[in-house]
């Protein structure tokens, strides 16, 4: 249990997926003008995470990783040079299903998160996910918490620019770094504060 | 036929005048974790230089035999096929590097440059057009990326593609290297540095007052 809980507050804190490894960083810049979008999208990511991971790692597991195939008769096939192609086919797959799933039996969320659900198919930060995982080598039920973690630790970053975001349009900026140039500042600064967490142990 | 001059500034345009991170915010995402040495930010730009360029090249090709209802789909298994061989030729090849580069390798797939040249360029051009848009875009990427990474190289270990230019204190030579550069965070910090001189020179991108 204990290493559950530590994974989940590395996967939020210490290596976020915005902040440290610039993860769906082109979603992260483009909708986080209002902290009521970017929270909507936060909370689709969180789910979109929360079941790919998962269902990446058992596909990994059971068909591409080398030797998987054993079940089927092929043990020394190693399949693992499709996982790009298979990831990012499943990941499309599911925010297809989840999108028709939510449109029929709960409107209201369907309505809320709106336009973003097709956008994450795109968005690196769920590839990114998934890559780790793999690469990391996670076992199914740590795969599952830490598809959460890092879900939660991207919706609180690009709520957290939002917020930045939405005062700094009082500020007096330099023509030449009005906009986009002060955003990535701000997000420097946002992901030195989180750098903080770096030496938080459990 | 194109022009020269057209095909000019579609090849040479995404450089400064329509940089696709400075002003069309795409491709930031894999782009800024592996810039913090310059040969791993060499290989990710002739990565993903080629990457697109041959996505334009090939979606640009079959354009007109694509359902626009599944075209994400179809433009999807292309640009992912083409990042497996290159993921494989890395590993073939330059395997320290493309241990280094980890996953980012395979976030070229969701780079946004690839998927948005395609979407936007590729669909509605002819095959040679949509090859050197391609690669200007590549191009423009890249020299963004390769300045980053020369400032955090440079002035956050001293050295340029592994040979040291400026001695380090630690080995007795003068340079304190900082070592903010080598974190995350920095990249941010120089890219919006970037934008800026780039916009004080071009001030038509500079944006409006809310």
């Amino acid at each position: 249990m204990e290493q559950y809980i530590n994974l989940f507050i590395r996967a939020i804190f210490i290596e976020n997926l915005a902040l440290s490894f610039f993860l769906g960083m082109c979603t992260f810049l483009a909708v986080s003008k209002k902290v009521k979008t970017a929270f909507g999208l936060g909370v689709a990511v969180i789910v979109v995470l929360g079941i790919s991971v998962p269902v990446n790692n058992i596909i990994y597991h059971n068909i591409l990783a080398p030797g998987a195939l054993d079940w089927a008769g092929f043990p020394d096939a190693d399949l693992s040079f499709l996982r790009f192609l298979t990831f990012i086919g499943v990941i499309a797959a599911l925010v297809q299903i989840l999108e028709m799933t939510l449109d029929k039996y709960v409107p209201a969320l369907y309505n809320a998160l709106g336009i973003f659900l097709p956008l994450i198919t795109v968005n690196c930060a769920i590839f990114g996910g998934v890559s780790f995982m793999v690469e990391r080598d996670y076992n199914f039920g740590e795969s599952v918490v830490y598809g959460i973690g890092s879900g939660v630790g991207w919706c609180l970053a690009i709520v957290a620019l939002a917020a930045v975001r939405e005062k700094l349009k009082y500020a007096d900026v330099p023509d030449g770094l009005r906009g986009l140039g002060a955003t990535f500042m701000s997000v420097g600064l946002i992901g030195l504060g989180f750098m903080s967490f770096s030496g938080v142990s459990l | 036929m194109a022009s020269a001059k057209e095909m000019k500034s579609v090849l040479f345009g995404p450089i400064f005048a329509n940089n696709p991170i400075a002003l069309q915010i795409l491709g930031i995402c894999s782009a800024l974790a592996v810039t913090s040495k310059m040969s791993n930010t060499l290989v990710m730009c002739i990565a993903l230089t080629a990457v697109v360029a041959c996505s334009n090249l090939f979606i640009s090709i079959i354009r007109n035999h694509i359902p626009s209802s599944v075209r994400i789909i179809v433009q999807m298994t292309i640009i992912a096929s083409l990042v497996i061989v290159v993921d494989q030729v890395l590993r073939a090849y330059a395997y320290e590097i493309s241990r280094e580069l980890s996953v980012f390798v395979g976030l070229i797939i969701t780079n946004c440059i690839v998927m948005g040249r395609a979407e936007a360029y590729a669909m509605k051009s002819t095959p040679f057009m949509s090859l050197l848009d391609g690669i200007g875009n590549g191009l423009g990427y890249s020299i963004v990326l390769l300045v980053v990474g020369f400032v955090r190289e440079l002035f956050g270990s001293g050295s340029l593609f592994d040979v040291q230019i400026l001695p380090l204190a630690s080995e007795g030579g003068w340079y304190e290297p900082v070592g903010l550069l080598l974190m995350p965070p920095s990249a941010f910090f120089i890219i919006g540095g970037f934008i800026w001189v780039l916009r004080t020179f071009r001030t038509e991108q500079v944006e409006p007052k809310e």
